[in-house]
């Protein structure tokens, strides 16, 4: 159930992005900004004249448009992502997915006690499900009870929370797109014909 | 002692960079430019459908043609494709790779002293499956018409000797492809010679600059082409060794009387998996091209930059580089190259001597890879002129 309630947001934020992008993209005056998110989507680290190379641009107008995505907020940040459980000093971080039942108010439905949770600065994420319950939160914290205590002191007692159930994340397989793996040797000979 | 290896084998020249090889695969830590392959995976839908095929316990042989349900998949596929109607029944066999089906291919038709076309710089089995038939290979000096075989030189080369012509695009090594245009005066001209074309085209799903056309969907060219294809460079699926010929009643008939005396069927496992290619493993083949002409881009803006030279190649993923103006040939050039700066192309002349002064790189690796394989070739060019010397 929960599965399906995931997969049900993701197309949702994927139709919001997608008409977002649609927007400026006709803004862009009909020039074809597509490649560059793809590219940069799979490796943020391309520099605009690598970019340029491969998609037979000027680096002045591929430098251009990435900061016009900046600026739009369709590109919102770059960051690496990381296997934290390769990493020893990250390894006491607990991730916790959190059902969160909540009771919408008049006017502003789910808006503002999503936002009261969200500005938390242990909420990582924060959607608004169809389903069996309204908010899910991954929420991350030092070790599990930082993340109890978090639910117990702060998320539960809200006024307009009605009920919680936490999961705690026992391991990732993969994540927005990525298999966490150590890096896999390369398999091909070096020479062949 | 008495010899026991067959008098034509003992003659059969051993491909000449054999020895380069050998010192490649020694080496760490080598950025290589010299592999024939794509670097990607077989999707996991293809892997998948395999792995379920061997769990459903589908271990035994299948028929000498191979699976009807894959030669009935392929008939629709390249109908809907490229209009071209093969019947499932009698006019397609699933083979070992493009490999077995150019063999098959050339024994079921060429008798000895039958004189073969060959366009070179070539992929290196050829001449060998031509010769060890007893055919006379005729190779086709491109270099000069940047690497496209032309009606007048295809023309040039016809005697009454002359039975087929072997056409590979895009190319291995060259990345050149024709189009259309350029096919129908190829065509015209073996047709008015009544020369049979051996068709390879394992690379057709990869063919940047203009819609691939295959061969047999030229006029008339059907009755007399052999084409040849397979799963391993569009699909990523080079290690499960399965292709497909396709042609007229007579000769897949005989070259499937050669395949059931010799590998009998190919792999089941493979089959199975080849047929979830053509389901699910279409849009992965084109997510994987697209990447391929990204690179293109990049490592041929690359190579102009350093001051490599080379025709840009239309398909495939191999640039064919000049390194004339080095001063080298191209096994010094590749062996230079990797002694000093690790990294591996493949020389030309390992393709015809018509390869020489040129040497294969290949843009089937990642970005990061072709950009330091970019650096290192930079810094060898610099400083070529000074180690010479020394």
């Amino acid at each position: 159930m929960v599965l399906l309630d995931l997969n049900f947001n993701l197309v949702y934020t994927n139709i919001l992005s997608s008409f977002i992008y649609r927007k400026w993209k006709f803004l862009q005056g009909g020039v074809d900004m597509d490649e560059i998110l793809k590219i940069l989507e799979k490796d943020g680290r391309r520099s605009p004249e690598e970019i340029a190379r491969m998609l037979k641009k000027r680096p002045e107008a591929v430098r251009k448009a990435i900061k016009k995505y900046e600026e739009d907020g369709v590109i919102l940040s770059y960051k690496a992502v990381i296997n934290k459980e390769l990493v020893k000093e990250a390894k006491t971080e607990v991730r916790a997915l959190i059902e969160v039942k909540v009771i919408p108010e008049k006017d502003v439905g789910f808006d503002r006690i999503a936002q009261r949770i969200y500005s938390f600065p242990e909420v990582s994420s924060c959607y608004l499900l169809s389903g069996g319950y309204d908010l899910l939160l991954i929420v991350e914290g030092r070790d599990l009870h930082s993340v109890a205590r978090f639910v117990a002191e702060k998320l539960a007692p809200m006024e307009n929370v009605k009920g919680t159930t936490t999961h705690f994340l026992l391991k990732k397989y993969k994540e927005d797109g990525i298999i966490l793996k150590s890096r896999q040797e390369n398999k091909r000979v070096a020479i062949s014909y | 002692m008495r010899k026991y290896v067959s008098q034509k084998i003992e003659h059969m020249q051993p491909s000449g960079i054999r020895a380069f090889f050998d010192l490649v695969l020694g080496m760490k830590d080598v950025v290589s430019l010299g592999v024939g392959e794509p670097d990607f995976v077989t999707p996991w839908q293809i892997r998948e459908a395999g792995i379920y095929s061997l769990e459903q316990g589908f271990t035994s042989y299948t028929s000498n043609k191979g699976l009807y349900k894959l030669r009935l998949s392929l008939h629709r596929f390249l109908k809907s494709r490229y209009g071209l109607d093969y019947s499932p029944e009698d006019e397609i066999l699933i083979t070992v790779g493009v490999s077995e089906g150019l063999d098959l291919a050339v024994r079921s038709i060429v008798e000895p002293q039958d004189k073969v076309l060959i366009p070179t710089p070539c992929y290196v089995s050829y001449g060998p499956v031509v010769e060890m038939v007893g055919g006379v290979a005729v190779f086709i000096d491109t270099s000069k018409d940047n690497f496209k075989l032309t009606p007048r030189a295809l023309e040039k080369n016809i005697d009454k000797h002359t039975k087929a012509l072997i056409l590979n695009y895009p190319t291995n090594p060259t990345g050149v492809s024709y189009t259309k245009k350029e096919l129908l005066a190829l065509n015209d001209v073996l047709q008015r010679y009544g020369i049979l074309c051996i068709s390879d085209e394992v690379y057709d799903m990869l063919s940047y600059d203009f819609e691939h056309t295959p061969f047999p969907a030229l006029p008339k060219a059907k009755p007399r082409t052999v084409y040849l294809n397979g799963f391993s460079k569009g699909y990523a699926m080079t290690g499960w060794r399965i292709g497909y010929a396709c042609g007229p009643k007579d000769i897949i008939s005989a070259m499937t009387k050669i395949h059931q005396y010799t590998i009998m069927c190919v792999s089941i496992t493979s089959q199975m998996a080849a047929c979830e290619a053509l389901v699910s493993g279409v849009a992965a083949a084109q997510e994987m091209k697209h990447e391929y002409q990204k690179r293109r881009e990049f490592f041929i803006a690359g190579l102009n930059r350093i001051g490599l030279s080379c025709v840009k190649p239309q398909g495939a993923f191999y640039a064919f580089a000049s390194v004339k103006n080095t001063g080298l040939s191209s096994m010094d050039f590749s062996r230079k190259l990797l002694e000093r700066e690790k990294v591996a192309v493949v020389p030309g002349n390992a393709f015809g001597e018509n390869g020489e002064g040129f040497v294969r790189m290949s843009y089937a690796s990642g970005i990061d890879n072709l950009k330091e394989a970019l650096l290192r070739i930079e810094r060898f060019l610099k400083t070529k002129g000074r180690c010479n010397n020394g």
